[in-house]
């Protein structure tokens, strides 16, 4: 357990992903079984453990301490979890004999009925170090909320076992905590786990970007095109009954999109972008679609106003058929045929994109027929189904992104290599009547600046600031004084959460524009009128 | 008992700092006073520009290198467990056990025995004595973490997680920010206890300290300078370097390749205190004592009365109403917590 907790802990405080890389694959690689395979389990969200509610935890607590002194506990701490993790009184005269394992507390939080659960977890506490209390109660109220993907997760097994992700992502669904039978495969003592469950993920197949030179090198009729949508990558597979609509990265999302996983009746795998609205008559758009995204349950409601729908692209499997090492024209055939016997107002084909040129693709590509539109993707028409990102066979060429010119407000930390450096920026722009102008902040960006940049941007915030709050400087911006930022993002979203009323979606800084008066930046209505376009 | 002497006629708060009127002395004083008495060398407590300075060799020893040989009109140094005559007051210094020299001061006048226990740890220290418990009428204590949140764990688990992070990440240095006296002297001291033989590389504010720390027999094995132009920065991998927190927000902190940023301090108990510091690895080491040394102290003093000064008193005050001991804060202004 204790090393569980410790591994939480490092993680939490850890931003770069190698350093997380590391503590993973170390973990994994000194912890023994059954344990490793529930701290995976633990992290990727697989550990089924009965929920116990804040207000639960707050009443074991207080029967132990004076209420008072726990008051002022947490109102200095703030988090729950960990003030209760920290004032926990270990009973007098209590010296626990033994630190339970992870696979012991686990097994004792699974046994515990809805009524004795209080007192089995007020035992675990009362045998625990401070971080493993952390760690029980962090297992017990659900979500680590340590900065881990599952997807991160994966990598870390890959490392241990230098095996490819795909291969991983591939396996995943058909096995099960404490994944015995997976540690002993990459440590090499076993065979590759066979899975006899249905349904599995298939590694998906990712393109290119579209560089400088690329297009003059490749032959226009070598290529399919198709509108690149800005939806959600998704792979659906229904197999001996079983459904499932898995994300990009082999994360099951079927229980966020209830309304498609029903229409889900054949025995197929295909690759598709979802999508709301009808696509017999209107695609919503980027806004309408993040009203599905990131919920733990969808209303009726919610469901009926934005239906999902999937756009069809590839088939990987038919009937049973394995398609991935037919030619993308082979399985562009077999998909038109199959997506036109499915329930036409979930699922709909991705049209191609004629031209016989490059010059008449970027026309098209400049003046897409619709906003949720990103741009043109190219696929070469002998292309097999390959995992993962081969150079060559398919291309993404994105529309251009949105620029505007910003003022630099505030610069924060980084870490890592750029502990020493202010290279986190939060930019704004003008706002309000001419004469009284005010910047009000319209985003944050991390990168996009060279070495040498960032260095100069660090002598600028040193030698501009005005305040400082923690590892925040707020810098000099005024109509006279400012760093003007050439800021490059892909779409604007509206926004309730930041005062400008706008959140913008990938931006990073793509020009240091010292030769640009602050008063010159950009307005928001600027942005506003992107946002009604 | 009767007692000549009523407590708050005996040490009284002024804006200078605790005064003793009978005595005509401050303790600690925060401003330039006739004459003072000083717990320990910490910036906070040991103010330059007194007439007459009466305080631990050390103690002394240190105020001359913050702040040169000229820091007092006269200086006196106090034999520890000696007690002292100050016009009919007795005065006896005893280990505090927070830094080097560091000493309470136990004020005796008319039957009324006052502990100004300073800044003071339980947990063992090889820098320095340990703390001895004086039984007082009064006792005052400090509350720097005094909430039932800070539980400092033994200080030997929190060096062996950064030994176990070099040897996790051998191709970054690892810099420990750690205050210039005491706290770095007492991680560098755990780090050769714990058996780390390499050299530590320190940043240029704790030389002089450290020196005198191994002039007064403490070991500290072997330390070279951070601040070496010539050293590439291939040449920091692996290494432990220490130095004053604020230096490692600066840019002095670019020689090392790809730093992992340590903290020594017992505000890195609490995760969002790291977090904002940016600190990727908090070391939960503290020279003021924790929740639990703080009740066990009071307990053992068995004073009747309680003065809480500089950190979060209501919480002590609190704890003390439950167990029927009377406590009262003691509004002394100027003190920051230098040494945690």
């Amino acid at each position: 357990m204790n090393r569980f907790a410790e591994l939480l802990d490092r993680l939490v405080l850890t931003p770069s992903r190698n350093g997380k890389l590391t503590l993973l694959t170390d973990y994994f690689r000194s912890v023994e079984d059954p344990d490793r395979g529930l701290a995976l389990a633990a992290i990727t969200g697989d550990l089924n453990i009965a929920a116990v509610k804040p207000a639960m935890l707050r009443a074991l607590v207080v029967e132990r301490m004076d209420p008072v002194l726990f008051g002022y506990s947490y109102d200095y701490v703030g988090d729950l979890a960990e003030t209760v993790s920290l004032v926990w009184p270990q009973p007098q005269g209590h010296i626990p004999n033994h630190v339970p394992t992870l696979a012991e507390v686990v097994a004792r939080l699974q046994a515990a009925s809805r009524s004795d659960g209080p007192r089995v977890l007020a035992r675990l506490l009362d045998d625990a170090s401070i971080s493993a209390r952390f760690a029980i109660i962090k297992l017990v109220t659900g979500g680590l909320r340590i900065g881990v993907s599952a997807r991160l997760a994966k990598q870390a097994l890959a490392d241990l076992g230098q095996v490819d992700v795909a291969e991983i992502e591939e396996l995943w669904h058909g096995l099960a905590p404490p994944y015995t039978d997976l540690f002993a495969w990459l440590e090499g003592r076993a065979e590759k786990p066979r899975s006899a469950a249905l349904a599995l993920f298939r590694p998906v197949m990712l393109s290119n970007a579209v560089d400088d030179n690329d297009l003059e090198k490749l032959d226009p009729t070598d290529y399919a095109a198709e509108w690149k949508w800005d939806g959600i990558r998704v792979q659906a597979v229904c197999e001996g009954g079983v459904r499932r609509l898995y994300s990009r990265t082999g994360d099951d999302v079927s229980g966020a999109f209830p309304d498609l996983a029903a229409a889900m009746n054949f025995e197929a795998a295909l690759d598709g972008e979802l999508l709301v609205g009808d696509p017999r008559e209107a695609t919503g758009t980027f806004s309408d679609l993040q009203q599905r995204l990131n919920r733990k349950s969808v209303s009726p409601k919610i469901q009926q106003q934005y239906p999902a729908f999937m756009r069809c692209y590839d088939a990987l499997q038919i009937d049973g058929e394995d398609l991935r090492a037919l030619p993308f024209a082979e399985r562009r055939k077999r998909l038109e045929a199959f997506v036109g016997t499915l329930d036409p107002s979930r699922f709909d084909l991705s049209p191609l994109v004629a031209f016989s040129d490059w010059e008449t693709l970027e026309r098209l590509r400049q003046a897409p027929p619709h906003p949720i539109i990103e741009g043109v993707m190219l696929k070469r028409w002998d292309s097999p189904y390959l995992a993962g990102r081969p150079k060559g066979p398919w291309f993404k060429w994105k529309r251009d992104p949105h620029t505007i010119d910003a003022v630099l407000m505030y610069a924060q930390r980084g870490h890592g290599k750029r502990s020493s450096f202010y290279s986190d920026y939060t930019f704004g722009v003008w706002s309000g009547p001419e004469g009284s102008e005010e910047l009000v902040p319209v985003g944050k960006a991390y990168f996009g600046f060279t070495d040498e940049e960032l260095r100069e941007i660090d002598k600028y915030v040193r030698d501009n600031t005005i305040e400082r709050f923690g590892p925040v400087r707020s810098v000099r911006a005024d109509r006279r004084n400012g760093l003007v930022l050439e800021v490059a993002f892909e779409g604007l979203n509206r926004s309730t959460r930041h005062k400008s009323g706008v959140a913008m979606r990938f931006p990073r800084i793509s020009r240091l524009r010292w030769d640009k008066p602050a008063a010159e930046a950009d307005r928001i209505e600027t942005l506003q009128a992107l946002l009604d376009s | 008992m009767f007692k000549a002497m009523r407590a708050s006629d005996l040490l009284k708060p002024r804006p200078e700092g605790l005064y003793c009127p009978p005595g005509d002395f401050f303790i600690d004083p925060v401003r330039p006073v006739g004459r003072a008495l000083i717990t320990h060398g910490h910036s906070d407590h040991a103010r330059s520009g007194h007439r007459s300075v009466l305080a631990t060799q050390e103690t002394l020893d240190i105020m001359g290198l913050r702040y040169g040989e000229d820091f007092a009109g006269t200086t006196q140094a106090a034999a520890l467990g000696e007690t002292l005559d100050i016009d009919g007051v007795a005065v006896t210094f005893r280990p505090a056990g927070h830094v080097l020299g560091s000493a309470q001061i136990c004020v005796e006048h008319g039957g009324m025995r006052i502990v100004a226990s300073g800044d003071y740890k339980r947990q063992k220290d090889a820098t320095c004595l340990p703390f001895e418990p004086i039984p007082c009428d009064v006792f005052i204590t400090e509350a720097t973490f005094g909430l039932p949140v800070f539980r400092h764990p033994p200080d030997h688990e929190e060096i062996a997680r950064v030994l176990k992070s070099a040897a996790q990440f051998p191709e970054r240095s690892h810099l420990i920010g750690a205050y210039a006296l005491g706290k770095a002297q007492r991680v560098m001291r755990l780090l050769r206890d714990a058996g780390y033989d390499r050299p530590i590389y320190i940043h240029g504010a704790l030389a002089k300290l450290s020196e005198y720390y191994q002039s007064q027999g403490i070991d500290l094995g072997r330390l070279e300078p951070a601040t070496v132009e010539s050293r590439g920065k291939a040449d920091f991998a692996g290494a432990i370097v220490v130095g004053p927190p604020s230096a490692f927000a600066d840019r002095w902190a670019r020689r090392f390749p790809d730093p992992i940023s340590c903290f020594a301090s017992g505000w890195m108990r609490i995760r969002q205190r790291a977090k904002q510091g940016g600190v990727e690895l908090p070391l939960i080491i503290s020279d003021h004592a924790d929740w639990d040394e703080l009740i066990i102290t009071i307990k053992e003093t068995g004073a009747e009365e309680i003065w809480v000064t500089h950190g979060r008193e209501e919480a002590l005050v609190r704890w003390c109403e439950l167990e029927g001991i009377a406590a009262r804060p003691l509004h002394l202004v100027g003190y920051e917590d230098e040494g945690d």
